[in-house]
């Protein structure tokens, strides 16, 4: 177990846990709810299970982030999600110097020196425009899915939609779609302009390629798709980027330990 | 308790003196004069034997009243200042005879007209320029006309004496705060950056300079010798930390922030800070062209183009060997706010890490305030 480290990521909409043994991830999410610290606990446990043991023996780091990380009071070391994120993409990818993340309530620009460390940072939290609660509730509005959502084809004729408020653009889609507009042509429109509005907040901090797209709303390849064309540089991404946070949190107290070890 | 700890504990107790200060200067028959601004030469409202006094500009509280005047977006320092005079909920400006005022940024001199409705206004018009000759001539102009007005509201002349015996004293103060900043230098400092603060706020409200001032100078002494000592009342090995931007009376949250998340701030660029103060007139000179030729130079972001706050920064970025800069934006700022983007270029082109953030008086942003600077602290 000398190589085994545990990160929890406890962000606004999901929280994430990996558990990282040497070449092995093991990932586990459950929603935040109204209670974070039972949700962490609650992904703690399954991860647990996952290896097999009852509950992390204290030989085993555990570092937590995202916005509820304090929550986590059994944790080693907490880290802010802008620190742990570079450190997970610098383990998925290591070539990448800008990571966008774009979770259920925020997104975020982080740029990265050669060597992975964070060299500047941006974050929008104090709008949900184009996040995931903004994904949920456009979804919600025309009756998608989530996933069938995030994956209308890129592909043909988009709606261009002008406001980007969460409430305001509730009322426009819904007023396309008393016109007649077609569903597939709204999301098109709509991911197009999260697309846009991501991309002006990437150049606007310097955006330097290779750009890592994490956060739950990378999932949508279409929205991979519409950032690639806005953006004219390849998005690279990973099955795991929304546990890039819990990911880094693990690499994290993984180095800890070997630092502590050497020194020991 | 140690002799650092001691004179801050002392500093402390003492913040709230300032309002019956000025009772008791008001009815002692001083003539009070509000002031919003490091623009207003100090100098000539002490020439004149009366008192320049800091209006409040800095609580939350007063902005819904003021918001029934002013728009929502505006700077939360304007409304402030406006919301205290309207509810009267500031003592300096109860017992102040005029206010003094000056044509800085757009939201201010606008509500400086609503403002002369409740007390007389005077609004000194600054230069938006300070690099031509005939910026510094026209600022000379209007510093001799506060002048005129100043000599007929206290009902006698101000002599060159008057003038630069007050330059001697501000002189004094300022090279005393700087002796107090020059601490910071060291490693391992031994005042936080909430101390400076607080050190900047009790020298504001304590009226009688004459003794203040040798009592500043005695305290920066006993803080030297105890640091010399080996007194180190911040620990060690903390993030050296620049300020620069809006002034940061209502927010003492962000540095709360940055010094909670392990940081120290070592320097303030800003208003109350070095600004104004880290720069001395010059004595030598005839006092009304060295007092416009030194508040000309004040490196605010109202002036187009505004170098000196640029070559400051450079200046004070190597002088506190700093290892990252944060820029504090009160929201709708816009001069501060468009400025930061040569700032950001400025302070990255010498190898400093940079974060910009926006804030306002309210509670609301404390978590995010404390993400990004531990983010930050985590960056150095």
């Amino acid at each position: 177990m000398s190589d085994c480290s545990i990160g929890i990521d406890i962000g606004s909409v999901a929280v994430k846990g990996v558990l990282l043994e040497g070449a092995s991830l093991k990932t586990a999410m459950a929603p935040t709810g109204w209670n974070p610290r039972e949700s962490a606990l609650q992904v703690l446990q399954n991860l647990c299970g996952q290896r097999g043991i009852s509950s992390p023996p204290s030989s085993i780091p555990l570092v937590a982030t995202g916005y509820g990380r304090k929550y986590l009071e059994c944790a080693g070391k907490h880290v802010t999600e802008i620190t742990c994120h570079s450190r997970g993409v610098r383990h998925l990818v290591p070539e990448a110097r800008t990571v966008l993340d774009i979770g259920g309530q925020d997104s975020k620009v982080i740029l990265m020196n050669p060597h992975g460390g964070v060299e500047s940072f941006a974050m929008n939290d104090k709008c949900a425009a184009g996040t995931g609660r903004f994904f949920q509730m456009m979804a919600h509005a025309l009756e998608f899915s989530m996933e069938e959502f995030g994956s209308v084809s890129p592909e043909g004729e988009f709606q261009p939609i002008s406001s980007m408020c969460a409430v305001f653009a509730e009322s426009e889609v819904i007023g396309h779609l008393a016109r007649g507009v077609t569903r597939e042509s709204i999301v098109r429109g709509l991911l197009h302009s999260i697309a846009s509005r991501s991309a002006t907040m990437l150049t606007k901090n310097g955006l330097l390629p290779p750009l890592f797209f994490s956060g739950g709303v990378s999932q949508s390849s279409s929205l991979r798709r519409f950032l690639e064309k806005e953006l004219k540089v390849p998005v690279l991404w990973d099955p795991c980027s929304q546990f890039a946070g819990a990911l880094g949190a693990a690499r994290i107290g993984l180095e800890e330990k070997t630092n502590h070890g050497n020194r020991g | 308790m140690g002799t650092v700890d001691s004179i801050v504990q002392y500093v402390q107790d003492h913040l709230q003196d300032g309002p019956v200060a000025i009772k008791e200067a008001a009815e002692a028959g001083k003539i009070i004069l509000g002031m919003y601004c490091t623009y207003m030469p100090w100098e000539l409202i002490h020439a004149a034997g009366a008192i320049g006094a800091g209006l409040c500009a800095k609580s939350s509280k007063p902005i819904p009243a003021a918001e029934e005047h002013l728009p929502r977006n505006l700077c939360p320092l304007i409304k402030a200042s406006y919301g205290h005079a309207l509810q009267d909920s500031c003592p300096y400006f109860h017992f102040c005879h005029a206010v003094l005022a000056e044509t800085t940024c757009d939201g201010k001199k606008k509500m400086y007209e609503l403002l002369n409705r409740i007390k007389p206004v005077y609004t000194l018009q600054i230069p938006q320029r300070s690099d031509r000759p005939e910026d510094l001539k026209q600022l000379k102009e209007e510093f001799y006309k506060i002048r005129e007005y100043l000599e007929e509201l206290v009902g006698r002349r101000i002599t060159q004496e008057d003038l630069r015996q007050a330059i001697t004293l501000r002189n004094a103060e300022r090279r005393a705060l700087r002796s107090l900043w020059e601490l910071s230098r060291e490693e391992d400092p031994p005042l936080s950056g909430m101390e400076l603060e607080h050190f900047s706020e009790y020298m504001q409200f304590s009226f009688d300079k004459e003794t203040a001032v040798p009592w500043l100078e005695e305290q920066v002494r006993r803080i030297r010798q105890a640091w010399e000592r080996g007194e180190r009342p911040q620990g060690s090995g903390r993030p050296r930390i620049l300020v620069t931007g809006c002034p940061l009376g209502g927010i003492p949250k962000v540095i709360e922030a940055i010094e909670n998340a392990g940081g120290t701030v070592v320097c303030y660029e800003n208003c109350g800070g070095q600004k104004e103060m880290g720069f001395l007139v010059d004595e030598t000179k005839d006092p009304m062209e060295a007092l416009a030729e030194k508040y000309l130079a004040t490196g605010c972001s109202i002036m187009s183009p505004n170098r000196h706050r640029i070559e400051s920064l450079d200046f004070l970025m190597e002088h506190y060997r700093v290892d990252g800069v944060v820029e504090v934006l009160l929201t709708a700022c816009h001069t501060y706010a468009v400025e930061a983007h040569t700032v950001r270029e400025r302070v990255q082109a010498r190898e400093k890490k940079y974060i910009l953030v926006e804030t306002d008086y309210s509670e609301s942003d404390r978590e995010q305030l404390a993400t990004r600077m531990d983010a930050f602290i985590e960056m150095l």
